[in-house]
């Protein structure tokens, strides 16, 4: 069912809302608050797609790879198990728990696997790129299996629903983390199927976006040269694809990465100071298939970090606004009072500039730890 | 969801005395809380507050009475969009697209407003306490006695007046806390091809869209800032005199028609 | 012998309007018309006349018409009146048939069988009027990552970028050498290239002292017959092109005949006065892919690493493995000329039977190297048929870098296609060394109309672009997604790497 469910157009669009928390102290709260602020935003999607991504949830298990799986049958179940077995040590098995919920029909089969790599066969690779390869297997070559998360001590609970009632089918209230994500979709073909809800994610990395990306085309060609696979047809996962070759393997600053996704005008670059002129004019050249072209808003999330971020001439919305160690993005900002009626700060960012909140040790531990403040650029 | 348009019906929701109106807008749909604003509107009601407004959208859109609407909490994308005739003010931030195509009357926001205010305005009057997001103004236009008034307080990100066809925009910049200040949006006024926009303080050329130009300021427009300002201190506080005795900047289109050598033929 | 030669053209003159002025006269160097004082009127010999329509043109009064010649032997689809013709030439000399400008049959022009997406609802289109809108393109390898180290705050580029050619539209001026064009073409392009912020190509011919002023613009070919490649020469240039191939010509040399060989022209391509210039079907020191890549490496050696180098082709069979090993072999652009690019001289046989169209050989290449994983590593310029703004979009859609125009240049300044080039007798002053017909075309006049034209289809781009809600054009460059084919099969599908409208 996933595969049939695999959109024939070119890719899936969709008009969204998104909403991202994030605690720079590390301290922990339940999905509440992110249900009902992205629940206001109801007018902005349709009941086809609804997710979350929370970061802190799996802390007794956080050395090891969880991976969130949708199975379309047993079979598809057993072969992936199979497959998972011969490549990692597997720690743990479970159904991921749910509760029957109106709105909420159809479910695939719902699995999570902790799992580390065997390290006989790494052979000198880097442990998250063989991740990324068993995830990159997974999906294109096991029919009916889809890995829809695969981070440490984080994980993607999505589906077919408005996304209050996704969060309710997944006891999300149940869960405590110190990032929250989410997003709720408006797919405008009707196939609204389980793997298309965003957030989308690649190891630690999760992605909500909102907008369409009209480079989508070429973007898919350039990650198709790196090994990945665009198996979702969704501009989405290609920004979540994008963020990983540039951050994780390229060791690009977020700053950077901002800047390949929504690049600086020409006319810009050309008025910038020489080094840094040399340096935009090098990022444009060799990452031009990476400029995420069309109206987007995204939140980019990863184990230490949340990142807001719009297209460089700004064409969908983003608000962000702080509170003491709360940090708050929003499409809206209506929700950020409703969660926080005493938020003290808010602000429009600026098209390409990223919003960058993040905590200052990059693992998290149980006891709460020293944080940094956002930093400073990105306030006005 | 499940919209009841009946809700007026709960004293717990809606309540009157005499022309005066209260509702309480937490849990309502913006069709259920819009619903009871034309109804009580046509009803009579002069003077209307609205308590825990989360997000709703189109307060004020759709009503034709001269009704005065006081809103508390964050109302939703769209306030007072095609709206002819009611004056509204937020007592908070307000979110994108205010006045919306709006006619007459007006809004007066008491914060920050997102983006694309003032779209396609035609009339009435936007004061904003604060700053305002992209594309403040854009096609804002003027039709004969319609002529549209946005004044913003604060400072704008890029693309204002975009395609500005008409109608007054007054930036004041007055949130910096500078004596003199230096706007940074990029990309202003481009496509303009009618209306002013003046801007408190200096703008650099860089920053101007093709087919505007900057233009010295006569006694007209010292008249027209005056109302503006005056207006703005009625609403917000703060000496129009010291405002005013500022150096403007006046933004201007150098053409009705900035694309008539475009075609080949 | 009798020729049985039928005129190709027939030309009516409205007698009426006519005023005798001469004009036609004056103008063809085909000597088609002439004035008989006694009788006070104008005669034709239609047999003379290439259809170019100077005269039509020119002629004050519009009393001139030159239409087809409509007589035809009877209905035969298999031998249509051209090869008809082209036999009794032939069996009349006994020579080769020779040609101008590209291929002109009926093969299918991939270009009128896309088409192209816009944006509704979902994406805003965006008004290129007003919204930034940027076409500027880079032509040159690309690393494949980059490194930047920030200390102390301080961000520095690690990565060195290998030269790259910036162009303010992707268009470029082709190939087309003195020699098979006048100077004061040379110099309109050389003048245009600089004006618009892009690039011409000096061809095989050299470059006239005169133009190295506009070096900067300037991409100098070296060829087979290596005519004025000198270290001034590689100095002056933007960017050398190996020149391997020619569209319309693949597989062959070329042969400037020495009446062309003038003052000048022997000047600048360093070759003694009237003596033939021929230039091999291949370059005698490149006899496989090792031996490009030597070449490669010795012109960037000669010029310190310091200019991109392209390798041009004409689009053959297996370019998609040709153009891979050119990329491995080091060239920083690849050049593809599909089976209708044009040419100044070339048998017609070859010119119309030989290559591919520019459309496959640019889908099957870029698909290629992006399976390779090396599409970084260089530039796809393509020339051979862009007519319009609408090809060179579709051309950037499916995967080219850039476009070289080189008829259509011609075409900006006056060319009318009559494919008469190798005569040398170009009534419109472009494919000729004959100074009286060459200063009818007034450098100031050639670089206006040339300027004139891409501003106008740059925007025309913009205004594409930003119908489909893009607004820079490497966004679409390879968006195969944003095209569609119509009326064509599957297997041409596969191989462009679209889907069928509809779909």
């Amino acid at each position: 069912m996933l595969r049939q469910h695999q959109i024939r157009d070119d890719k899936d669009f969709s008009g969204c809302s998104i909403f991202g928390m994030i605690n720079l102290e590390g301290k922990k709260v339940d999905g509440a608050p992110i249900i009902k602020a992205i629940a206001n935003m109801k007018e902005r999607s349709n009941g086809l797609g609804g997710g979350f991504a929370a970061y802190g949830i799996y802390p007794e298990l956080s050395d090891l790879y969880a991976f969130h799986m949708m199975f379309d049958d047993e079979r598809a179940r057993v072969e992936t198990e199979e497959f998972m077995c011969a490549s990692f040590y597997m720690e743990k098995a479970e159904i991921i728990p749910t509760r029957p919920h109106r709105g909420v029909s159809d479910p695939p089969l719902l699995w999570r696997y902790f799992l580390l790599p065997r390290e006989e066969l790494l052979d000198g690779e880097a442990e998250d790129d063989f991740v990324v390869r068993a995830v990159m297997h997974i999906n294109e070559r096991i029919e009916g299996a889809f890995v829809f998360s695969s981070g440490k001590n984080m994980g993607v609970f999505k589906g077919v629903g408005y996304p209050e009632d996704i969060a309710r089918f997944f006891l999300l209230d149940e869960y405590e983390a110190y990032t929250w994500v989410g997003h709720g979709r408006f797919p405008t073909n009707t196939q609204g199927w389980w793997g298309g809800a965003h957030p989308f994610n690649i190891l630690d990395w999760s992605v909500v976006h909102n907008g369409e990306i009209s480079s989508y085309g070429i973007n898919v060609r350039y990650l198709e040269m790196y090994g990945y696979k665009c198996t979702l047809h969704t501009d989405t996962e290609v920004i979540a694809y994008a963020v990983d070759l540039l951050v994780r393997r390229h060791r690009l600053s977020i700053e950077d990465m901002s800047k390949v996704l929504a690049a600086p005008l020409w006319e810009e670059i050309d008025r910038m100071p020489p080094e840094e002129r040399k340096i935009h004019t090098a990022l444009r050249q060799t990452y031009s298939s990476l400029l995420m072209n069309g109206p987007f808003s995204i939140i980019i999330s990863n184990n230490y970090q949340m990142i807001g971020l719009t297209d460089r001439i700004r064409l969908r919305p983003l608000v962000a606004g702080t509170r003491g160690n709360m940090v708050y993005i929003s499409s809206e900002e209506a929700p950020m009072h409703l969660v926080d009626d005493s938020i003290e700060h808010t602000w429009i960012p600026q098209g390409g500039v990223p919003i960058v909140a993040e905590l200052k040790k990059k693992k998290i531990v149980e006891e709460p730890p020293e944080m940094e403040l956002l930093r400073e650029e990105a306030l006005p | 969801m499940k919209i009841d348009l009946e809700k007026k019906g709960d004293p717990r929701v809606f309540a009157r005395i005499n022309d005066k109106a209260r509702i309480d807008a937490s849990n309502l749909h913006y069709r259920e809380l819009n619903a009871m604003v034309k109804e009580a509107a046509s009803e009579g009601v002069k003077t209307m507050e609205i308590h825990n407004v989360f997000g709703q959208r189109y307060i004020g859109s759709g009503v034709r009475q001269p009704v005065h609407i006081d809103i508390y909490g964050v109302p939703g994308n769209d306030l007072g969009a095609f709206m002819d005739g009611p004056t509204i003010i937020t007592h908070r931030n307000a979110q994108d697209g205010v006045g919306n195509t709006m006619n007459s009357g007006t809004i007066v926001v008491n914060g920050r407003a997102g983006d694309i205010v003032a779209m396609g305005m035609r009339g009435g009057q936007i004061f904003i306490r604060e700053s305002v997001g992209y594309r403040a103004a854009i096609h804002m236009k003027e039709y004969f006695k319609h002529k549209p008034v946005l004044i913003i307080g604060g400072t704008t990100q890029d693309f204002l007046g975009e395609y500005m066809a008409g109608g007054v925009v007054v930036v004041l910049g007055l949130t910096k806390g500078e004596k003199e200040v230096k706007h940074q949006a990029r990309h202003i006024g481009t496509g303009m091809h009618g209306g002013a926009i003046y801007l408190r303080g200096e703008v650099d050329d860089r920053n101007l869209g093709k087919g505007v130009s900057k233009v010295p300021l006569d006694e007209k427009d010292r008249d027209v800032l005056r109302d503006c300002v005056e207006g703005y201190v009625s609403y917000f506080g703060g000496d129009a005199d010291e405002i005013l005795s500022s150096h403007f900047t006046k933004l201007a289109a150098l053409s009705h028609r900035p694309y008539g050598g475009l075609y080949a033929y | 012998m009798k020729s049985y030669l039928l005129p190709e053209f027939i030309i009516e003159r409205n007698d009426y309007r006519c005023i005798r002025c001469e004009v036609c006269v004056r103008q063809c160097a085909f000597e088609v018309h002439r004035y008989d004082e006694e009788e006070d009127e104008v005669f034709a010999d239609e047999s003379k006349c290439v259809g170019c329509l100077r005269c039509v043109t020119l002629c004050p009064t519009n009393a001139l018409v030159v239409r087809e010649n409509p007589t035809r032997i009877p209905q035969n689809y298999n031998w249509t009146m051209d090869y008809l013709m082209d036999a009794y030439k032939q069996a009349e000399t006994g020579g080769v048939l020779l040609t101008g400008m590209g291929c002109d049959r009926g093969y299918p022009i991939y270009w009128d069988h896309i088409v192209l997406d816009a944006s509704q609802v979902t994406n805003p289109s965006i008004d290129p009027l007003r919204e930034p809108m940027e076409l500027r393109t880079y032509l040159g390898a690309k690393p494949d990552q980059l490194e930047i180290k920030s200390h102390k705050g301080k961000a520095s580029l690690e990565t060195r970028l290998t030269p790259q050619l910036k162009l303010e539209t992707p268009i470029l001026f082709s190939a087309i050498s003195y020699g098979a064009i006048s100077y004061n073409t040379c110099e309109s392009l050389a003048r245009a290239a600089h004006e618009l912020g892009t690039y011409y190509n000096t061809g095989e011919g050299g470059l006239h002292k005169n133009l190295y002023k506009y070096g900067k613009n300037t991409i100098c070919q070296v060829a087979s017959g290596r005519f004025g490649v000198h270290a001034d020469y590689l100095e002056v240039a933007a960017a050398l092109e190996i020149k391997i191939g020619q569209g319309a010509k693949p597989g062959i040399g070329g042969h400037l005949p020495g009446e062309k060989v003038t003052a000048e022209i022997s000047r600048t391509r360093m070759i003694p006065k009237g003596t033939d210039a021929l230039s091999p079907a291949p370059h005698h020191d490149i006899y496989s892919i090792e031996d490009l890549a030597q070449l490669i490496y010795a012109l960037k050696e000669a010029t310190h690493w310091e200019k991109p180098v392209s390798v041009k082709i004409a689009a053959v069979h297996n370019s998609a493995a040709i153009a891979s090993g050119i990329v491995r072999a080091g060239a920083d652009i690849v050049a593809l000329d599909g089976i209708r690019g044009g040419t100044g001289a070339a048998p017609t046989r070859i010119r119309d039977n030989v290559g591919i169209p520019i459309e496959l050989a640019l889908a099957s290449v870029d698909t290629r190297l992006r399976e390779e994983g090396i599409r970084n590593r260089a530039s796809i310029v393509i020339a051979g048929g862009i007519r319009n703004s609408g090809d060179v979009i579709k051309a950037i859609a499916l995967g080219a870098d850039a476009v070289y125009l080189g008829t259509a240049a011609l075409v900006a300044m006056g060319c009318h296609v009559c494919q008469k080039c190798y005569t040398g007798k170009c009534n419109w002053g472009i494919a000729t060394q004959d100074p009286y017909l060459s200063k009818r075309l007034n450098p100031d006049i050639g670089t206006r109309r040339l300027v004139n034209m891409i501003n106008g289809w740059s925007h025309e781009i913009k205004e594409m672009l930003g119908g489909m809600g893009i607004n820079a054009i490497e966004s679409l460059r390879g968006n195969r997604l944003r095209l569609r084919g119509v009326g064509l099969n599957q297997k041409e599908l596969d191989i462009l790497g679209i889907r069928h409208a509809g779909e």
